[in-house]
């Protein structure tokens, strides 16, 4: 299929959503409205709290705690797993001592922990950084783990064969191996570290997309919280197309899926 | 004798134990020496430890019994006399081909601009000059397998350990690739060891043909030179009237083990 027809076909969908929602909502069949206002408002009122949002400014504020929480948690979150994760496939004892205290944690569902971070480090950013850590970690963790322990054997003896010491194998081989499973992850794991931020500031907090669609929520503002997920998702997006720009630069010597290179 | 020994195996015996806790013995009491000069192939059936030699004489696995000596030295963890090539693709897939060809000498601490050209110069040899920016992905198969000759070459190692390196490639690409390695060992005659299972393969190249038998416990049963006359090509070779000859006596044994090695395969697999 030619770019133009899948684009206009996607677009043709997102039109007849709106188009249905816009009309069960506000046109009554058979003398009932299916859609009561209520519970989905509408998409003329979502669109115009969207536009009221951004003519007053007031999203900007929000829109850059939010970011500023998720590149926090995304860094640090990394950085952790890929440290842990080295370390782990380098000392097997450590990773064996530690593997039932890892998958413990990494089973918890990580919502119970937002009240507890909130109680140890306040209603600010770092409560919902922390939260958006622990996700990404382990992410970051398993991935960069799996990456060294799977160096294949014959490139590492290759190494070996051509000279390397052990930092220099580290350096050329387990190095990039590790970040090449670790990048192939990033989508997963910067779409995490936006959960983590949003859920964190939904639970508790004073500024960011989670507040805003927990402060519409609070007073039964239905348009508000629509346009609140609908900045959300092309907030995401536009991270997401940033995502696959850094992939694309990053992984240039990896095939493609389809193997044509 | 004045040409010194490159690589000796002095009854070499290499043993695996097995999940189950028994021990496999693979190659038992190996002898095998290679000069200096000297092109030495080592032929055998499938699964006779042809392989597991050739890594006791890289220092990549330690013989159960016997010595390894390198120049007339045991050898002691790797040797760093040697370069392999093998069989598996080896190359770094996160380097250009360039890189991949730099990085021995990178990691010996030339400059990289310096590494950088002299690998230029190599791939040229290799006839990739062209595909320098290329990452391993983006070439064929023959043509990683140039990549992985200018990589080990690069370093100018003494020796040149080579496992079923053409293996994985067509007919056509094996020969032009055999000639490739006859013309850039010719220049400066390392002591090569090569294993194959192509005996055809075996003759052309080298100048002794060595014989194992099927594994387990595979001996070395055969020893024969080769005195087709070099500059030899590959294509040209095998329509001469001595290598017919000695491809039949060499067959002759070869054939049983390779009989003994495909039944004792088949036994495994219905064992299990």
């Amino acid at each position: 299929m030619s770019r133009p027809t899948l684009l206009a076909l996607q677009v043709l969908v997102a039109v007849v959503g709106i188009v249905l929602w816009q009309v069960l909502s506000t046109v009554p069949v058979f003398g009932k409205i299916l859609l009561p206002p209520f519970f989905f408002s509408n998409p003329l009122d979502v669109f115009s709290q969207i536009v009221k949002w951004f003519s007053s400014g007031v999203i900007w504020k929000h829109l850059g705690i939010t970011l500023t929480e998720s590149i926090l948690a995304f860094v640090i979150g990394s950085a952790g797993g890929v440290l842990v994760g080295f370390w782990f496939a380098r000392q097997p004892l450590v990773a064996a001592v530690f593997d039932p205290y890892v998958k413990m944690v990494n089973a918890l569902p990580r919502v119970v922990l937002a009240p507890i971070f909130a109680l140890w480090l306040g209603l600010g950013i770092w409560s919902k950084v922390a939260l958006g850590v622990t996700l990404v970690f382990f992410i970051v963790f398993f991935n960069v783990y799996q990456g060294v322990k799977e160096v294949s054997r014959t490139v590492l003896d290759n190494g070996r064969m051509l000279g390397m010491s052990e930092r220099q194998l580290m350096r050329h081989v387990y190095w990039p191996s590790a970040l090449s499973w670790m990048f192939s992850s990033l989508h997963t794991s910067v779409g995490f570290a936006v959960v983590g931020a949003v859920v964190g500031e939904y639970l508790g907090s004073a500024a960011g997309l989670g507040y805003l669609i927990q402060q519409a929520e609070g007073v039964f503002d239905v348009a508000g919280v629509f346009a609140g997920m609908f900045v959300l998702s092309a907030f995401v997006i536009l991270i997401d197309f940033g995502v696959t720009l850094v992939e694309r630069r990053l992984l240039v010597w990896r095939p493609t899926v389809d193997g044509r290179g | 004798m004045s040409t010194p020994t490159a690589v000796a195996l002095e009854d070499a015996k290499v043993a695996f134990r097995l999940g189950d806790g028994r021990v496999y013995t693979a190659v038992e009491k190996a002898h095998l020496t290679v000069a200096q000069g000297e092109f030495v192939a080592i032929v055998g059936p499938t699964g006779c430890g042809k392989s597991t030699l050739l890594n006791v004489a890289a220092g990549l696995l330690k013989p159960a019994a016997g010595n390894v000596r390198i120049f007339d030295r045991p050898l002691a963890g790797l040797n760093r006399d040697a370069g392999y090539l093998f069989q598996a693709d080896a190359l770094f897939p996160w380097k250009t081909a360039l890189d991949n060809v730099a990085i021995g000498l990178e990691v010996q601490g030339t400059p990289r601009a310096e590494a950088l050209s002299r690998a230029q110069q190599w791939l040229t040899s290799v006839g990739l000059g062209a595909f320098a920016g290329r990452y391993p992905h983006m070439l064929s198969g023959g043509q990683r397998k140039r990549v992985a000759l200018a990589q080990v070459l690069i370093r100018d190692p003494k020796i040149l350990l080579m496992d079923e390196p053409f293996g994985p490639l067509d007919a056509q690409t094996r020969q032009v690739m055999g000639n490739l390695l006859l013309d850039l060992w010719s220049a400066d005659r390392k002591a090569v060891l090569f294993v194959t299972h192509d005996l055809e393969e075996a003759i052309a190249l080298a100048d002794r043909v060595v014989i194992m038998s099927a594994g387990p416990s595979s001996r070395i049963i055969g020893d024969w030179r080769v005195s087709l006359p070099r500059p030899r090509d590959i294509f040209e070779v095998r329509l001469d009237k001595e290598f017919h000859e000695l491809h039949r006596e060499i067959w002759g044994v070869l054939k049983d083990e390779v009989m003994k090695g495909y039944a004792q395969s088949t036994h495994a697999a219905e064992a299990v």
